[in-house]
């Protein structure tokens, strides 16, 4: 024996978002319709979507992208929504993950959008409110919203399936009609370079991403990045793969898009870490993208510390969707809301 | 004078070499006479059918010695007492149990020791406790091991914190050596483990917690071994060394090592690491939270197979009871431990015995003789003439699921709940009196 007992149901609400090892091809697939068909709606149409649902947020860590964008994507489908940060409640007292929950339930919340600094959170108050439950970042576990805006936001500049849909849906040969499957991003290679060990951002993204075909290279060094980061790939479905590559000009060569992370001093925990030395190997700079080519797109979850990780040339340029990914963020949010709560669109 | 007769029984003493069907007759909380079944003396006796006990079909054997226990008395009195664990204890087959010092206040002094071994606190089965090797459990300067034996204390340990610092353990060492009680070691390389939640690896980099490297637990077992070699050689006693909870291959091969060297080192293993792996931490379940953490499939064989081969001397649960309020938190918060008294010999039996193919009377060994042994304790883990009778009457073939709702213990904090097991136990007997029927 080397498992416990466990029933055979989910404990989770089906419209929860906890993991994205928790999504089917067909799953991503669906979301990814979702938010294109919300976002050809008229904005007054959109509006009643989520009319007299209530939807609360709850934030134990700072967050400006994420936040924002999930309170504007409900407020946008006519939800009301409440924000409940660890900051100005009874967390400050002692209440427990748990009972803060059970409070949001009774006040009404039929979904809950958590951001916590520990990892597994979201399971928590999943399994304890009975309510679906959206991870927007957990700990370094995993931030299943980003990859899916990441993949969103990748389909759109390649011009792959999947993506924005500009086009009508009476042309179904166009690009951005076609539903996302496990090739979508074959022969699509995506590096991740930089804090992976700390990255709940890479975790989501290595974690996805080959699962719709693409060969994902994470780029780092030792201390940020240990070998162990390579069972991430372990029980992909899917036509894409994993690998570790430690030099990053090498990595870029091969590279359509590369997501660069920040280092998070917060939770660096005693690893010493030579800044300089970090740059000189891991920076993106204008030189390291002007030698990879401009087919090369640029990412960045944010927040960015420029001048660590990027420099304003490769974060500001034309190579670069940062600004795009936040756009993305809010389409993507959108759909996220709308399955948790069930409703079809 | 009280009697009681175990009768028709299969009846296994490793320390005596029994292993067959025998009739017990218990005298006044000792044991009065033990024979083949059948046999003149005992059934002669004839005892009314009230002070006699059908064993037919079962296997009877010494009570089992769990030498790591901790029940939360005093001072974490929701999580656990003395009374509900040692009920727990009985439910298990256990008939002593050794309590560990991290109670509130910890218990680093006789007056502590004595109000814990009190007859007061209601213990159902015999309690022993090894009080803190350093005051306060912090690491720093060593308790008056001469006084607190004197009161009762079977060996010294931090459990919950490893004696970290070289100068401060081989003291302990010595004058523990001194007193022939062992220093009982959990081995934990505290710089290595800082906010650290589970075993270090794969699975903890996908559920992005802190991993507790294997070196954390064998770095302690070695500096640990290197201290013994140097006090034998230079203070002229033999210090004793008992390693907590096992974990690891790394840390098994310094103790058998150690033990061909010719040094005194003993170890335990708990159950949940020969039947569990890191995977059983699954989506953040904090009941397959404990420390030393379950480990990867590789370290759980190397626990099997130094069970197997003898490197470890015995089975302990390192039962830690915790409120549910307590474990249903975020996984990094939660405290370590799960219960195990009322798990262990189903466990133990099921995938040592049936699974892996161990003898009976060694898996009993393991459990009651073994860790007697280890912690000095005479006249108990085993059915010898005039020895304390100290039993426990089980159905060995009897398979059943665990359910942690009808524990004994005040906590549910188990990753075995519903989980098969092998052996059910009928009756526990301590001291001559019946303490659980089942």
């Amino acid at each position: 024996m080397s498992k416990p007992a466990a029933s055979d149901a989910s404990p989770y609400e089906c419209g929860s978002l906890l993991t994205v090892e928790h999504l089917s091809v067909a799953d991503v697939a669906e979301i990814l319709a979702t938010t294109a068909r919300l976002e050809r709606m008229a904005a007054a149409e959109r509006a009643r979507v989520l009319v007299g649902r209530t939807i609360a947020l709850l934030f134990y860590e700072s967050s400006t992208r994420t936040r924002t964008s999930f309170e504007l994507a409900a407020k946008s489908l006519g939800a009301t929504t409440t924000l409940v940060s660890d900051k100005s409640s009874s967390i400050e007292k002692g209440e427990s993950l748990k009972d803060t929950g059970l409070t949001l339930r009774a006040l009404g919340a039929e979904a809950i959008v958590l951001r916590h600094a520990a990892s597994g959170a979201p399971f928590l108050l999943a399994r304890a409110t009975g309510l679906p439950v959206l991870n927007a970042g957990d700990g370094m576990h995993q931030h299943p919203s980003q990859a899916l805006l990441d993949l969103r936001t990748i389909l759109t500049r390649l011009e792959l399936g999947g993506g924005t849909s500009q086009v009508s849906e009476s042309r179904p040969g166009a690009p951005g009609s076609e539903a996302v499957h496990a090739k979508t991003l074959g022969g699509v290679t995506v590096v991740i370079a930089g804090d992976i060990l700390h990255s709940r951002v890479a975790r989501s993204n290595a974690m996805l991403l080959p699962r719709v075909g693409a060969r994902v290279v994470l780029c780092g060094p030792e201390e940020l990045l240990p070998e162990e980061a390579l069972g991430l790939g372990a029980g992909i479905e899917g036509a894409g793969s994993l690998e570790i590559e430690r030099d990053f000009d090498r990595a870029l060569r091969r590279a359509d898009v590369v997501m660069m992370l920040r280092i998070q001093r917060e939770r660096l925990a005693g690893v010493a870490l030579d800044l300089t030395e970090y740059c000189a190997r891991y920076q993106l700079t204008g030189e390291r993208l002007a030698a990879a080519g401009p087919q090369l797109l640029v990412m960045h979850p944010g927040p960015m510390i420029r001048g660590l990780e990027i420099t304003d040339d490769a974060a500001d340029g034309p190579q670069s969707a940062i600004e795009e990914q936040v756009a993305h963020g809010l389409a993507v949010r959108r759909a996220l809301l709308v399955r948790a709560l069930g409703v079809r669109v | 004078m009280s009697e009681m007769l175990i009768l028709g029984g299969h009846l296994i003493d490793p320390a005596q070499g029994i292993d067959g069907p025998r009739d017990l007759l218990v005298r006044d909380g000792r044991i009065a006479a033990v024979e083949v079944s059948g046999g003149p003396a005992a059934v002669a006796r004839s005892l009314p059918k009230e002070l006699q006990i059908d064993a037919a079909g079962l296997v009877v054997a010494p009570g089992l010695v769990d030498i790591h226990v901790h029940l939360r008395e005093p001072g974490q009195t929701w999580k656990e007492t003395i009374r509900t664990g040692t009920a727990a204890a009985a439910a298990g087959g256990f008939t002593t149990v050794v309590a560990m010092p991290n109670t509130t206040p910890v218990n680093d002094s006789v007056e502590t020791l004595a109000w814990m071994l009190a007859a007061e606190r209601g213990a159902a089965v015999k309690l022993l406790a090894m009080p803190a090797a350093t005051l306060g459990s912090m690491g720093r300067e060593i308790t008056d091991f001469r006084r607190l034996v004197e009161a009762g204390a079977v060996g010294f340990t931090d459990d919950g914190k490893p004696v970290l610092e070289d100068d401060v353990m081989r003291a302990a060492l010595v004058a523990a050596a001194e007193l022939g009680v062992p220093v009982s070691q959990h081995a934990e390389d505290t710089t290595l483990t800082g906010g650290c939640s589970m075993n270090a690896g794969r699975v903890a980099f996908r559920l992005g917690l802190r991993g507790m490297p294997a070196e954390a637990e064998s770095r302690i077992v070695e500096r640990d071994i290197r201290l013994l070699r140097e006090i034998e050689r230079t203070n002229g006693v033999r210090p004793h060394l008992h390693v907590q909870h096992v974990s690891t291959a790394k840390a098994l091969a310094a103790i058998r090592a150690a033990k061909a060297e010719g040094l005194h080192v003993t170890c335990e293993a708990a159950p949940h690491h020969f039947t569990l792996t890191e995977d059983a931490v699954g989506d953040y379940c904090t009941n397959a939270k404990m420390n030393p953490p379950l480990r990867a499939e590789s370290d759980r064989l190397a626990v099997v197979e130094a069970l197997l081969d003898g490197t470890v001397d015995c089975i302990a649960t390192d039962h830690a009871p915790h409120a549910s309020h307590e474990k249903e938190v975020e996984f990094e918060r939660a405290p370590n431990g799960i219960t195990g008294l009322e798990t262990a010999l189903g466990l133990a039996l099921r995938v040592l015995h049936r699974e892996r193919g161990m003898p009976l009377a060694r898996v009993m060994a393991l459990m009651s003789a073994q860790p007697a042994e280890v912690i000095g304790l005479r006249e108990r883990g085993t059915l010898q003439l005039g020895s304390y009778a100290d039993v426990v009457i089980f159905d060995a073939g009897a398979e059943w699921n665990y359910a942690a709702r009808e524990s004994r213990s005040r906590s549910k904090n188990t990753p075995f709940d519903g989980a098969a097991l092998l052996g059910r136990v009928r009756a526990t007997i301590c001291e001559g009196r019946v303490v659980y029927r089942g």
